[in-house]
């Protein structure tokens, strides 16, 4: 404020308008101030990401190359083969993890986009309502909702009861995605816990974009011929994109560095990657493998991000 | 000067917007056949049920004020409202239950709604596209060129002008060749001058493509302008219809009267009837109106409200009163106010027939004398009156939107 009132109280005289008379000092002063001001404004999160992500990320990546063991104390011995032996230990978890949390974003997104759909376009006065239920599992931790999951799921639950009456375990055993008569300490287990814990993630976002769809392109499509689903199709989903994206990143991205849904409703066979550098951190206290492993799932999903952002981004829509 | 043979009598008393179920078998000729269409959203009726046959090849205006219905209407045509009562046939097909993708319609909706992720071209391919049309490359760029956009055909809707995006609209429209071309409001967006610029073309273009449009717009002098039939609606009913001249000229209620345009409404009471003509009496003046040319079927003792357009009338000082040849109507007054506006002066008199009759006077010849507070005679030729019921709200329509008044004079004065 008083770096845009400075100036007003400036020179009186006017200046020469054949010769520009030097800027004031006064008035120099103020531009030096309203130049600061956007800087001022981000060194609070600057210096956040510098102590907590920049720091934690140098920390790590030293680590990553370091050898010793914790009775002896790390050393940088730039040892870069630490992330091969850790990859070539641990791939399949990486191809768990992937596979379950991919699974599980596109159960998200067959799930959500109808309901986000829903709530943007027919819930009319409901719709604040049902926007507060989806949060609502949010007022609960993750750990509790996941322990919830290992109760709907357990072997003598209701639900596992009557899947086995109607056969359908028989099925998804067959398919290798169940065991037996169970679905605890099952994939199905893990991927039903990660779709569920991530689902809001994808719904709020959906319907953010969904929201700001002009109701009226929809009469304009239908004038032009087009049926509701060919609508659908050619303008609200294209429209819908931006959610689309932002949806599956916010799901994809922290389900497959989860490894709470793995602990709690899988078994040894379900580890996911999060649940080895889990492990290696705390248990094994083999640091420089853990951070190997951070490192490369860091990488493989930076990977596929970039991958999949530039080919929703560019897309031919029609 | 309007000469007394181009004004039709009250033979189109009935031409309101009443085509009556019996004619349906001529069906054919008609591009769009209303009937007995109505809207009611809970207690309230958008639009009372009402016939309409608008015929085919012909540039026909809905015209009112917001909310009296002309947009629940075109709606209704276009299938995006589903009527509450009656039918609505197009091309004599019955389309009442067909939803909006499946009929020969197209809309240019008011705020364009073009499709802000698809470009020029690929907005105006759209319909084509889902026709199942594969080589719409020459189409399109002939209908750009028609709308004068072919150097525009990548751009992104939100990259053009608001003009440009209306002619988009038009553009998207149009190549589907429907049966008949809905317009709502499709210059409400744009100022005035670009406004003037699209009536234009659009009428260019509607020549040109000789495909029947409905336009919806609460702009009287738009719909005057472009439109050969217009229908004047008022709360939910069309109060009549016609050509836009005649519309002007022979107004059938009070509110079409005000809201083309001004009129000048004399409360009367009718001294005599003798034959072709009738003799009314108000606050001492006596005046003539052709029987012809009174709506209401009206005897000696009755009331009728006398109307005259302000610029059919002639303002003469009273010192010159006894120049005034027999035979017109005249009445007394002071001139109260004044205002130059340029083609004309509009002068506002209190007269004790009526306390505030208006007068537009062409800026030929001008009389210094005629000044606030001087004496005036008016008098106009007794055919230019018109004779409305009296039971009428004397007021109706003139509280709307009518930004453009001389203009319409002007306008109305020209095509008749």
């Amino acid at each position: 404020m008083s770096a845009a009132t400075a100036p007003v109280a400036g020179p009186a005289p006017l200046p020469d308008p054949a010769a520009p008379a030097p800027l004031p000092a006064a008035l120099k002063k103020a531009a030096r101030r309203r130049r600061a001001v956007p800087y001022l404004l981000l060194l609070a999160g600057v210096a956040w990401l510098l102590v907590f992500f920049v720091a934690p990320m140098v920390y790590q990546a030293s680590t990553s190359v370091q050898t010793g063991s914790l009775d002896e104390g790390f050393k940088v011995t730039w040892h870069f083969s630490t992330y091969w032996d850790a990859f070539d230990a641990y791939w399949p978890q990486f191809v768990k993890s992937l596979v379950y949390s991919g699974i599980a974003t596109v159960l998200c997104l067959g799930i959500g986009y109808p309901l986000a759909y829903t709530i943007a376009f027919r819930a009319g006065r409901w719709r604040n309502l049902v926007l507060i239920l989806v949060i609502a599992p949010f007022f609960t931790s993750f750990l509790i909702r996941t322990l919830a999951w290992e109760t709907i799921l357990a072997d003598e639950s209701p639900l596992v009861h009557f899947l086995n009456t109607i056969h359908l375990l028989d099925v998804t055993s067959a398919l290798g995605i169940t065991e037996g008569d169970r679905v605890m300490a099952t994939p199905l287990a893990v991927v039903c816990g990660l779709t569920y814990n991530f689902l809001p993630f994808m719904i709020l976002p959906l319907y953010t974009s969904l929201e700001r769809v002009d109701g009226r392109l929809h009469e304009a499509a239908g004038d032009l011929y087009a049926t509701p689903f060919t609508t659908f199709r050619k303008v609200t989903f294209p429209l819908s994109m931006p959610g689309v994206v932002a949806g599956t990143l916010l799901t994809f991205i922290p389900a497959s560095g989860d490894y709470i849904n793995a602990e709690l409703l899988g078994s040894t066979n379900q580890k996911m990657i999060g649940s080895v550098i889990q492990s290696q951190f705390l248990r094994v206290l083999d640091y420089p493998t853990a951070a190997a492993l951070s490192f490369i799932l860091m990488a493989v999903i930076l990977a596929i991000v970039m991958v999949y952002v530039r080919r929703a981004g560019t897309e031919e829509l029609v | 000067m309007t000469t007394p043979e181009t004004l039709n009598g009250p033979a189109d008393k009935d031409a309101a917007a009443t085509a009556v179920s019996g004619t349906a078998a001529e069906a054919p000729a008609d591009a769009v056949r209303l009937t007995g269409i109505s809207k009611t959203y809970g207690s309230f009726t958008a639009v009372h049920p009402l016939d309409l046959t608008v015929p085919a090849g012909s540039f026909f205006a809905l015209l009112g004020a917001s909310g009296c219905g002309k947009t629940t209407t075109l709606r209704m045509i276009a299938g995006l409202e589903d009527p509450s009562s009656g039918s609505v046939r197009l091309g004599g097909a019955d389309v009442t239950a067909l939803p909006p993708y499946k009929r020969p319609v197209n809309t240019v909706f008011q705020n364009y709604a073009l499709f802000p992720h698809l470009d020029v071209f690929e907005n105006v391919a759209f319909g084509l596209r889902r026709r199942g049309i594969k080589s719409v490359k020459k189409q399109v760029a002939e209908m750009l060129d028609l709308v004068q956009l072919g150097a525009l055909a990548r751009r992104k809707p939100h990259q053009l002008s608001g003009g440009q995006q209306q002619r988009v609209a038009v553009a998207r429209a149009l190549i589907n060749q429907p049966q008949v071309l809905l317009l709502d409001e499709p210059l409400g967006a744009l100022d005035l001058k670009l406004r003037r610029q699209m009536q234009l073309e659009l009428k260019r273009i509607q020549t040109e493509v000789g495909i029947t449009f409905i336009h919806v717009t609460h702009d009287q002098e738009e719909a005057m302008t472009m439109a050969d039939t217009v229908a004047v609606m008022n709360a939910g009913r069309v109060e009549q219809m016609g050509a836009p001249a005649d519309l002007y000229e022979n107004p059938a209620s009070t509110f079409v009267a005000n809201f083309l345009g001004t009129s000048n409404l004399i409360e009367t009471e009718v001294l005599g009837a003798d034959g072709d003509t009738l003799t009314l009496g108000a606050a001492g003046e006596r005046l003539t109106l052709p029987a012809a040319r009174c709506r209401p079927d009206v005897t000696a003792g009755g009331r009728v409200l006398a109307g005259v357009r302000p610029e059919k009338i002639t303002l003469a000082h009273a010192d010159d009163a006894d120049a005034i040849p027999a035979g017109r109507n005249q009445v007394r007054g002071t001139i109260v106010d004044s205002s130059f506006i340029g083609v004309s002066t509009q002068f506002v008199i209190d007269s004790p027939v009526c306390p505030e009759l208006e007068v537009f006077v062409p800026n030929v010849e001008r009389d210094g004398r005629l000044l606030p507070g001087a004496p005036v005679v008016l008098h106009w030729n007794p055919e230019h009156t018109f004779g409305l019921d009296a039971a009428q709200d004397i007021d109706a329509g003139t509280d709307t939107d009518t930004d453009a008044e001389s203009g319409t004079a002007s306008a109305g004065g020209g095509a008749a």
